[in-house]
Formats: C-alpha cells, sequence, structure tokens
C-alpha cells in the first residue's frame, strides 16, 4: 500500500481554516500582539498601574503622614469621625487620615511584594536550574528539598521562618519569600526537563555545543515564560499573604507602618458600626490582587503556543 | 447558497450506476460553510460544496482527496457530528428516505451507532482511556437492543472473536492503552459493526496504523461488510485501499466532486487531470522498473474559488483560459468507450490511453 | 495496587524525615536558649533544668537529635509553653472539629465547583461562563480572613440566619461520642443538636471553601474543555449513546482526573486557612489553637503542629494518588 498524498492532520475534528499565523512573527511580538487585544489583559494591566503610580506618588496623593496619629482626632471606643472636607475618607481607629494609610498601604505592599518575590524567584530558580540542568542525584537531592518545603501549608512555613527571625520588615519578607521557592523551584525544573527532551535542544548539543552553552543559551531562556506568569501571579498572591501575617500578629512588628492587613484587623473590632473601616483596605488587596491575578492569566495564555487563536 | 440543481443531464443530482439496486444513501447537493468571527466581520468558508454521491448495499464507495479536501467533513456533517456552532450544513442526505441532515436529534441518535456506524482515524484518541473496551462495546449494544448486562457482554465477546483479537474474554476487560494500534482499531472496528448497521463510514481508518497492519484492518473491514451486505463510504486518501477494496471512487478537490467512477473505469480510465495526476505519482509494481514518478506540481493551497474558476487550474498542467469560469459542472464523460455513470468536472479531460 | 500504594508510602518517609531534621534544627535556632524557648511562660530555672535534661540540650547536637528522633516515634512531641497541654493530646482533642470544617468546606467547594465548571466549558462563551470565570477570579483574590468576617458581618450580625461562632448553640444539651458534632447528632439521634452543628458549619464552611471551589471550578472548566474535544466524546456520540452516558462515562470520568489531584493539594490551603476560619468563627480546632500558639510564639506546639500538618497533608495526598489510581487504568500499570 502507498500513501501517496500529505496525509491528513492527525486531528480528526475537522476545523474552520482559522487565520494563518503570519511567518516570522516571534513569540514575544505575537504574545504582545495578543496581549493588546485581550480585554482580561487590558483590566489587568490598568490595575496594575494604577496600583504602581498610587505607590510610588504615595507622597503626593497622601495629605498626612502615615502613622501618625492626629492630635484631638475624636477617636472613641465606639466611633470614629467620617469622611470630612479634610480627610475625604474619615479617619482610621487609630485617629490616622484613612486615605492616606491607604496609600501608603499600596507603597508597603509593592516593596514586600516586589521584594519578597524577587528573593523567592531567586532561590526557586536556583534550585530549578540546578536540578534542571544537572539532573542525577543532584535533580534528586534538589526535589526532596522541594518536596520537603511543600509539605508544609506555605501559612506555616511563613510563620515558621518569621518565628525564626522575629519581627521585622524582612522577616516578613524572607517568610513570604520561603513559601515562593518551592513553587519556582518546580517549574523551573519542569520546564527545563520539558525543554531539554525537544528536538532543539538535541539538534543544539549533536552540533557540539558545550552542555552549559545549550543551557544557558537555549534551555533557560525558553522556560522563562511560564516563571514570568507565575511571577506575576505570586505577587499577587504575596500581597494577601502579608495581610496574612499581619493578622497571625507576625507582621512587621512597627505599630506606625501603613499596611493593609493591619488596617484590617485593627478594624475588627469596629466591624458593627464603622465598617468601612474594613472594607477599605480588604478592597484594596482584594482589586491589586485581582490586577496582578488577570494580568498573570492572560501572559499566560498569550505566552501559550497552544492557544494561539 | 447554492440552490438544490434541479435533477436534469448536466445536474450533480442522481448519477445513474450500473446497479439496479437503490441507493442506501444518497447524498445530494451537500455543502457545508465554517462561519468565523473576526474582529468585527464574520468570515466564511465553504468547506464541502454541492457534493453528491450514493453507497448502495453491500457495495464500498470511496472518498479520496488530500487533506483539506473536504472529505472528513463531509462524514462528520453526515453523522451530525460537526461542533454545534459555527457552521452551516444545506442540501440532503437520504438514509432509506429518512434526511439525515434534518432528522430530529433524537432519531438521529437512535440511527446512530444501530443503523449506521463511523469507524475513525485515530484508535487510540477514538477509544476512552480509562473505560474497559469491553463496556465501550456493550454500552452501544445495550443502548440499541436493550440486551441485558450479560447478553450484551456475550455479544462484545463474539465480536472481539470475529474481528480476530485472540483471548476475547480475557480482553473485554483489559483498557485501550494494554492494546497495540491495530488490536485497538479492530475493537473501533467491533463497536461499529456491534448493532449490523447498515451503513459504515469509516474515516482513514487505516493511517494511523502501522504499515504492515494497514491491509489486516482494510481486509477485515471488507470481509465484514460483504458478508453482512452492509454498505459503506471509506474516506482515504490512500490509492492503494482504493484499489483493494472499494467499488466506486468519489474524487474531491478543494470541496467539490471532481471526478466520479466505478473503480475499475477509474484507475483504466481517469479523466480529471487532478485524478490522472494522483495516479501517475503512484508507483506500479507492474511498470518499468527505473519508473519515474509525476509528482503533482504545487500544494492543495495554491486554490482558487470555484465561483470563478477550476480550482486545480493553477497546479494543472493543461490549464489555460477555459479553465477561468465559475460553473464548470460534474458532467458525464463524453469521451469514446465511457462507462455509464462516469462523472467529471474538467475542461481539458485527460487523453484517454490505449492500452 | 498493593505495590503501587507500598512505593507511594515510601516516597513519603523520606520527606516526614527531612521535615523532622528541618524541625529539629529549627527550634535549635530560635533566638535565645532553646528550653526557653520551648517552656515559654512557664519557664523556671528549674523548669529549664528539667527540660535541658530531658531534650539533651547540653549534650552534643547528634545526642540531641537523637533523643528528638525517640520522642517523635514514641509520639511525645513535649507540651504547650503557656498551658502545659500535652502536644499530642491537645490535637488529637481539637482534630475533629477542623476536620469537620474541612470537609464542609470540601464538600462546598466539590458539589459546586464540579457544576459550575461543567457547565461554564459546556456553554464557554456564554454570560454563565464568563461569570464563572469571573467569579472564580474574585474567589481567590480575597483574604480569607477578610471573607470570613464579612460573612459573619453579614449574614450572622446584620440578618441574624446563622450564629456567629462556635461549634454548636451551648444551650444544646448534646451528647458527644466522636467529637464529629453532626455525625454524634445522628449517632445518637439527637436531630436538633446534628442540625444545629450544621448549621454551625455553613458560614466558616463557606469562608474556607471559596478559594478551592474557585480553583476547582477553573480546574473542571479547563479539564472539560479539554475533553470535550478529545476524539472519543465523538466516537461516544457517534454511537448514539444517551446524552446522560456521554457526559458521565465519557467526558466527566476522564475530565474529574486532574480535579482529583487538584483536591488533594487542596489539604494544605485548607489547613492554613482553618487557622484564620477558626480564630474569627471561634471554633476550638487545631486552627484557633496553631493561632493562639503563633501569637504567643509557643515553640513546643507550632513545632509538634508543623509536623502533625505535614503527616496529614502527606496521608490525605496518598490518599487521592491511591483514588487516582483507581479510576485512571493508566497509572496502575506504569
Amino acid at each position: 500500500m502507498t500513501a501517496v498524498l500529505p496525509p491528513p492532520a492527525a486531528a480528526g475534528a475537522p476545523s474552520a481554516p482559522g487565520p494563518v499565523d503570519e511567518p516570522g512573527v516571534s513569540l514575544v511580538r505575537g504574545a504582545w500582539r495578543r496581549l493588546r487585544r485581550d480585554p482580561t489583559a487590558i483590566v489587568g494591566a490598568v490595575l496594575v498601574a494604577a496600583f504602581l503610580l498610587v505607590a510610588l506618588a504615595a507622597p503626593l496623593l497622601a495629605g498626612y503622614e502615615p502613622g501618625r496619629a492626629l492630635p484631638g482626632n475624636g477617636v472613641t471606643p465606639s466611633s470614629v469621625p467620617g469622611p470630612s472636607p479634610e480627610h475625604p475618607l474619615g479617619l482610621d481607629a487609630s485617629g490616622v487620615d484613612l486615605l492616606t494609610q491607604l496609600v501608603y498601604g499600596a507603597r508597603q505592599s509593592l516593596v514586600i511584594g516586589v521584594v519578597s518575590t524577587s528573593l523567592g524567584l531567586a532561590a526557586g530558580m536556583a534550585l530549578g536550574v540546578l536540578a534542571g540542568a544537572f539532573g542525577g542525584w543532584v535533580d534528586v537531592a534538589v526535589m526532596r528539598v522541594v518536596d520537603i518545603m511543600l509539605s508544609i501549608p506555605s501559612l506555616l512555613l511563613a510563620v515558621s521562618i518569621a518565628a525564626l527571625l522575629g519581627q521585622s520588615p524582612i522577616s516578613v519578607m524572607l517568610a513570604i519569600a520561603a513559601a515562593q521557592v518551592p513553587i519556582f523551584a518546580r517549574l523551573l525544573r519542569g520546564s527545563m526537563l520539558a525543554q531539554r527532551g525537544s528536538d532543539y535542544v538535541l539538534a543544539a548539543s549533536s552540533l557540539g555545543l558545550r552542555h552549559r552553552t545549550v543551557v544557558m543559551s537555549h534551555v533557560l531562556p525558553n522556560s522563562l515564560g511560564p516563571v514570568i506568569v507565575q511571577a506575576t501571579l505570586v505577587l499577587g498572591t504575596a500581597i494577601i499573604e502579608v495581610a496574612a501575617l499581619s493578622y497571625l500578629g507576625l507582621g512587621d512588628g512597627n505599630p506606625a507602618t501603613a499596611e493593609w492587613g493591619r488596617l484590617l484587623v485593627r478594624a475588627q473590632a469596629r466591624l458593627q458600626s464603622d465598617p468601612h473601616l474594613a472594607l477599605l483596605p480588604g478592597a484594596c488587596i482584594a482589586v491589586t490582587a485581582l490586577g496582578f491575578t488577570l494580568l498573570g492569566e492572560s501572559l499566560r495564555e498569550a505566552l501559550d503556543p497552544k492557544g494561539r487563536r | 447558497m447554492s440552490a438544490v440543481a434541479p435533477a436534469g443531464a448536466a445536474g450533480p443530482a442522481g448519477p445513474a450506476t450500473p446497479s439496479a439496486e437503490p441507493p442506501l444513501l444518497s447524498v445530494q447537493d451537500l455543502s457545508v460553510t465554517f462561519t468565523a468571527r473576526r474582529g468585527s466581520g464574520r468570515s466564511e468558508v465553504r468547506a464541502v460544496d454541492g457534493v453528491s454521491f450514493d453507497v448502495r448495499p453491500g457495495r464500498v464507495m470511496a472518498l479520496v482527496g488530500e487533506s483539506g479536501s473536504g472529505k472528513s467533513v463531509t462524514s462528520l456533517a453526515l453523522t451530525g457530528l460537526l461542533p454545534a456552532r459555527g457552521n452551516r450544513v444545506e442540501g440532503r442526505a437520504l438514509f432509506a428516505g429518512e434526511d439525515l441532515l434534518t432528522v430530529p436529534r433524537a432519531r438521529l441518535a437512535d440511527l446512530r451507532g444501530r443503523e449506521l456506524a463511523m469507524v475513525f482515524q485515530d484508535p487510540m484518541s477514538s477509544l476512552n482511556p480509562v473505560v474497559p473496551v469491553g463496556l465501550q462495546i456493550t454500552e452501544v449494544v445495550r443502548r440499541h437492543t436493550g440486551a441485558g448486562r450479560a447478553a450484551a457482554k456475550e455479544r462484545a465477546v463474539e465480536l472481539l472473536g470475529r474481528v480476530g483479537i485472540p483471548d476475547p474474554r480475557r480482553r473485554v476487560r483489559e483498557f485501550p492503552h494494554q492494546l497495540s494500534g491495530g488490536m485497538r482499531q479492530r475493537v473501533m472496528i467491533a463497536i461499529a459493526l456491534a448493532c449490523d448497521p447498515r451503513l459504515v463510514i469509516a474515516d482513514e481508518p487505516t493511517t494511523a496504523l502501522d504499515v504492515t497492519i494497514q491491509a489486516q484492518v482494510i481486509d477485515l473491514l471488507s470481509t465484514l461488510v460483504r458478508e453482512q451486505g452492509t454498505a459503506m463510504l471509506l474516506i482515504t486518501h490512500d490509492l492503494g485501499v482504493v484499489a483493494g477494496v472499494c467499488d466506486d471512487v468519489t474524487v474531491m478537490y478543494a470541496g467539490r466532486v471532481v471526478e466520479q467512477a466505478p473503480r475499475r473505469e477509474l484507475f483504466a480510465r481517469p479523466r480529471h487531470r487532478y485524478t490522472a495526476g494522483l495516479l501517475a505519482s503512484v508507483p506500479r509494481l507492474d511498470g518499468p522498473r527505473p519508473e519515474r514518478l509525476t509528482p503533482i506540481p504545487g500544494t492543495p493551497r495554491d486554490v482558487v474559488a470555484w465561483s470563478e474558476a477550476c480550482a486545480f487550474a493553477p497546479r494543472c498542467t493543461a490549464g489555460d483560459d477555459a479553465c477561468r469560469r465559475g460553473d464548470l459542472v460534474l458532467a458525464p464523460d463524453a469521451g469514446a468507450g465511457a462507462a455509464p455513470g462516469h462523472l467529471v468536472r474538467c475542461v481539458h479531460p485527460a487523453p484517454v490511453e490505449q492500452p | 495496587m498493593i505495590r503501587f500504594i507500598a512505593r507511594r508510602l515510601l516516597l513519603v518517609v523520606p520527606v516526614l524525615a527531612g521535615l523532622v531534621v528541618l524541625l529539629f534544627l529549627w527550634v535549635r535556632a530560635l533566638p535565645g536558649d532553646p528550653a526557653r524557648a520551648l517552656l515559654g511562660q512557664r519557664a523556671t530555672p528549674a523548669g529549664i533544668e528539667a527540660v535541658n535534661e530531658l531534650y539533651g540540650f547540653d549534650e552534643p547536637l547528634l545526642v540531641q537529635f537523637g533523643i528528638y528522633v525517640r520522642q517523635v516515634l514514641t509520639g511525645d512531641l513535649g507540651s504547650s509553653g503557656y498551658t502545659g497541654e500535652p502536644v499530642v493530646a491537645s490535637f488529637v482533642s481539637r482534630f475533629p472539629a477542623t476536620v469537620e470544617l474541612t470537609l464542609a468546606a470540601l464538600v462546598f467547594a466539590v458539589g459546586l465547583g464540579i457544576p459550575l465548571g461543567y457547565l461554564a466549558a459546556r456553554r464557554a462563551g456564554s454570560w454563565l461562563d464568563g461569570l464563572t470565570v469571573g467569579g472564580s477570579l474574585l474567589g481567590v483574590v480575597v483574604p480569607v480572613f477578610f471573607l470570613a468576617y464579612l460573612l459573619k458581618l453579614v449574614f450572622a450580625q446584620w440578618l441574624g440566619w446563622l450564629p456567629t461562632d462556635g461549634r454548636q448553640d451551648v444551650r444544646i444539651d448534646a451528647t458527644h461520642v466522636t467529637d464529629f458534632y453532626v455525625l454524634d447528632g445522628l449517632l445518637t439521634r439527637e436531630w436538633d443538636a446534628a442540625l444545629d452543628a450544621l448549621v454551625h458549619l455553613v458560614l466558616p464552611g463557606l469562608a474556607l471553601g471559596t478559594i478551592p471551589l474557585a480553583i476547582v471550578v477553573r480546574i473542571t472548566r479547563a479539564s472539560v474543555l479539554e475533553v470535550l474535544g478529545e476524539d472519543f466524546v465523538r466516537t461516544a456520540e457517534s454511537k448514539g449513546l444517551a446524552a446522560s452516558v456521554v457526559r458521565r462515562r465519557h467526558v466527566l470520568r476522564n475530565a474529574l482526573l486532574p480535579v482529583v489531584t487538584t483536591i488533594g493539594l487542596q489539604t494544605g490551603l485548607l489547613l492554613s486557612g482553618a487557622v484564620l476560619t477558626e480564630s474569627v468563627f471561634a471554633i476550638n480546632g487545631i486552627g484557633s489553637y496553631l493561632f493562639t500558639a503563633i501569637s504567643q510564639l509557643d515553640y513546643a506546639v507550632l513545632q509538634g503542629y508543623i509536623l502533625f500538618i505535614a503527616l496529614v497533608y502527606a496521608l490525605v495526598n496518598l490518599t487521592v494518588d491511591v483514588l487516582y489510581g483507581v479510576i485512571d487504568p493508566r497509572v496502575r500499570v506504569s
């Protein structure tokens, strides 16, 4: 028997002939093009941009100094002063201008989020590259360590780090970073192992390129897409975890720091009388995390070659 | 849209065939249009365009063409298996008098599996990986015959034996991944034959298999079909398969039928340039040894719309200005010695080689 | 199958062993004197002396490790630095409350998540799909304790529909056999007690179950979408099978495989979440106990509970793996 015609595509489903990807469009440029048309990505990007803007311009937006109670503020155990021309959102439970606290809270979240994610990313990538590049017993050893870290719920991992280091901003960042390390390590290793087996890596190796050259110039760059996506998603989670640590009393130790989680915790006692004290910081956390999540999810879809449509 | 053509000498409907028996399946002027929303506008692609053919009891009709010629879409449209949205199906497909394209879904579900059964291309992905093969056979038996659990299981064992699977009593409990590719396709065939259907539609049943297994599977299919007097529509791109088992051949190109004839006639006197090109590109065992194969130049992507010209013209050695008109009809072959029922859609038919 | 389970069990051992080493080092790395840290508020010169003796803190590190391992293996994890309650006993007595809460959250997440995810996939692109996907995104970005506050504020304090806290109304004189209150009520045929315990689970279950719900919805939707495009679904339809058979046997049985794995991985999230939820709703489970231990830096309790929780997590995931093997025949063979 002889097959004469080009065999039909293996996928049996009839597909409406879609637009053919223009030749020469790189993955990155194609992804960018898809992102610009994706409403999810636009909403995510707008939220993230707004958050960054507020965080960076905090001193300009806030009318007062964060964490400093205003004299004669009128805060009583049963009520806090509501909105007024001087204080558009009123005062918080400790007698500070609420808008100021929220704006500086964005700055705090950004700093903690970025630093902790960078730390987690760096450590996780180092472990992942180690495991993915060398394989063998190095891989086994690294992955066992990662398994151990994963066997503790991330919040408890953060708690144990925070307990070791005492209450300080650095301790919060390290605690959150530690919980991210296994995520990144696993991701990078998996993605690198998948790349190692792919045809173009075999081709590069068969051309006689050195192992390190192949890993660094071929495998690693191609594994980065998922890592960037994950980092965006993790930034959102980090902001929520900061709040959870504050709730557990493991915040940065300085009661004057404006931090959304702490504002939320302090408002708990006044939930009945002044729910806005809790709702506003809670909404800030949720909206910021949502921004990063939307952006991360749409990045994931845009970078996924299978999802190209 | 193209209206159903009036039945006439030049019309595509009702090609006369030597067999006197009435067709079991008569496809008349079938068209499938895929619609896609793109940005603000809509784009339409006509994947199947006015296709007609008949399948008679006990005979095998081959639907031949390259990928993208619309042959698989035709089979899915006939069985109502196209995606629910994004397409439009027109024309008629009379199956024992009922139009498959307009019957209620419930009636179609009754017909599928009992009266008309399908065998798909890739037996690995077409069988459910987490369900034992026995159950995948018994579920169709029980759905359509009302057989009990035990009777259905006996039937499954019997069917597996009939399609040549050794030790069927043990195999019914196994899962698809425990079987070889050829075995899996035999299971697919057993499923298709489970209710003694009147029509089997086999869509590239051998493409995903090893070459050595292909012949076995095709043999099995044709034997079973002939034993039962079942009609079969065999969709393939493999002319070897066509030569081996088919009675009639319909050649498709870019969504339209370009040539239709009994198998011997088509192989002996191909008239459409595309068909002739296909045959010339197959190596022949009985030809001279240092034979040069003649490939068809270009690719199936080099098409023009049928509404403007012969879609094959850009790749055709005989293509000229006469081919650039939009209403080329599928007409009985006017050449000397043409068999009845030989239809061709060509301005410059290939010359008939004298033996 | 037994070999499959045994192999998975063997994989758990090195993880737990590594964790024991880490927890051992952790206590030694704590700021200050480890004996003082373990005793917490109960630290007296005599007590410190006794703990130093017990744990061998004066001995070389290796000897200390030997002592610690022996204690772990004999099930002695020390006592709380604040109440003096033995860690193991406190865990055992509070665990049922947490299991009950976690199960409630899981039932909510899975019971609602799978149908929602399935429907969203079936009607991909519809308003229902958009709402589900949007809702599931919102579900993961709201901090658990904030959600717990909100639910409590709205449904318990403002509307008064549901109880604010606890596991059962104190006025109900219920008999407790297993310490799973709902189960107890059913076993002793005290229907009102069972119902009351169930009502008390609603808000905490919702709060704790929201994130897992969002995740289950998303995984189910993605997985069903993928399976719907598979050839074998088309085969099933070509056989004329009833829609319910296609859905159950051919779509869901395949699509739920990744969901099962996800549910196992949710356990860690649920246990973390329980720490926050239990404290908001004043449920006397391991979560609220841990919450207290964290805020008081009760190291003995933390050390023991982390080990316990890792063990629970490992066992749950082992069960899920075995379950997976039961549903997916391909795993059993390889």
